[in-house]
């Protein structure tokens, strides 16, 4: 059941313009669970409202790309976007996914078993 | 300092970022038709408040949902709602809830790179919906188990006859689960956990009678 659909504020502002008519962020390395740290030694002054956005909700912690654009309400795809940029201007690092090829997925598999038993 | 998990620690307010210490995370999709449970299922398992990520349908995507026999729900969604399950100090876990529909997105294509697995929720009032996505995944390759959902009032019926409608392959794993409770839906995503950890090492597997 979903709860009842709050509509949430879409902004006046399309996406495009969030993203300077880019659809492609400048590097292709976000997976929705890529982890993001924000850098405190950047200056926020000179970034569009969006990336300074972004980058507040950043510093308080570490965040996955997902979760950054439940939190913002913007779609994934301009999220990669601004973090595109942001990694490139040193204001944020990433934790990439392990790639699947090199996941020792056995280990991994039982580290989320005794996980998730251990929460019954 | 021994790891908490979010859900047990004392404050009552929710963690918003990972603990520094978090070096891996994976997801698992949980998937099924539309009105099928997977925003509940999500928010019983979730230490933080599921989110929600919207993203632009494809002409070619976007389908009509079929409102018939499900009440109360008015609202169509082409989103996706997440949650996330910090399941040790290094490692978290998301899930992600989406329908079928949403494979000509982008974001269908990111939920479904590196995923471990999918848990298909199902409801016996419309078992023949799950079709879609079961061949969804299969054409991705991405393994998955069956969790019947059960609503109020839905006809229950025995798991072979269950099993017989869906076509599923004798090794897929099949249960109920209440997606309104947390170790209900704990209990299915084990089920799939185990069932992807004997696929990926059955050398090492002594005895699964």
């Amino acid at each position: 059941m979903t709860p009842p659909a709050s509509r949430r504020d879409k902004g006046l502002v399309r996406p495009y313009v969030v993203t300077e008519g880019r659809s492609h962020p400048t590097r292709n390395t976000f997976d929705l669970v890529t982890l993001v740290m924000a850098h405190d030694d950047r200056p926020l002054g000179g970034l569009s409202p969006e990336k300074r956005a972004l980058m507040e909700l950043c510093l308080g912690g570490a965040l996955s790309v997902a979760e950054i654009a439940g939190h913002l309400v913007l779609p994934v795809s301009v999220v990669k976007v601004l973090l595109g940029d942001l990694v490139d201007s040193g204001h944020l690092s990433t934790r990439a996914p392990i790639p699947s090829a090199q996941l020792p997925e056995a280990q991994i598999l039982q580290e989320v078993l005794d996980g998730l038993r251990a929460r019954l | 300092m021994d790891f908490v998990p979010a859900s047990e620690r004392a404050s009552g307010a929710e963690d918003l970022y990972l603990p520094r210490t978090v070096r891996t995370a994976v997801k698992i999709l949980v998937v099924g038709h539309f009105a099928v449970g997977k925003t509940t299922f999500v928010g019983s398992l979730s230490e933080i408040r599921p989110l929600r990520t919207e993203e632009t349908m494809t002409q070619a995507g976007a389908l009509v949902d079929d409102l018939a026999g499900i009440d109360g729900k008015t609202t169509t969604t082409v989103a996706m709602d997440f949650g996330r399950l910090t399941l040790s100090e290094s490692l978290v876990l998301y899930l992600f809830g989406a329908p079928g529909q949403q494979r000509f997105t982008r974001l269908w294509q990111d939920m479904t790179q590196g995923a471990l697995g999918a848990l298909v929720l199902a409801d016996t009032r419309r078992l023949e919906q799950s079709f879609e996505v079961m061949g969804l995944l299969e054409e991705h390759g991405l393994p998955y188990a069956v969790a019947v959902n059960h609503f109020d009032g839905a006809p229950v019926h025995p798991e072979e006859e269950i099993r017989e409608a869906l076509d599923l392959l004798p090794e897929t794993p099949l249960v109920t689960c209440d997606a309104r409770d947390r170790a209900s839906s704990t209990r299915a995503l084990i089920t799939l956990v185990e069932y992807l950890s004997k696929r990926t090492a059955p050398e090492t597997v002594q005895e699964y009678v």
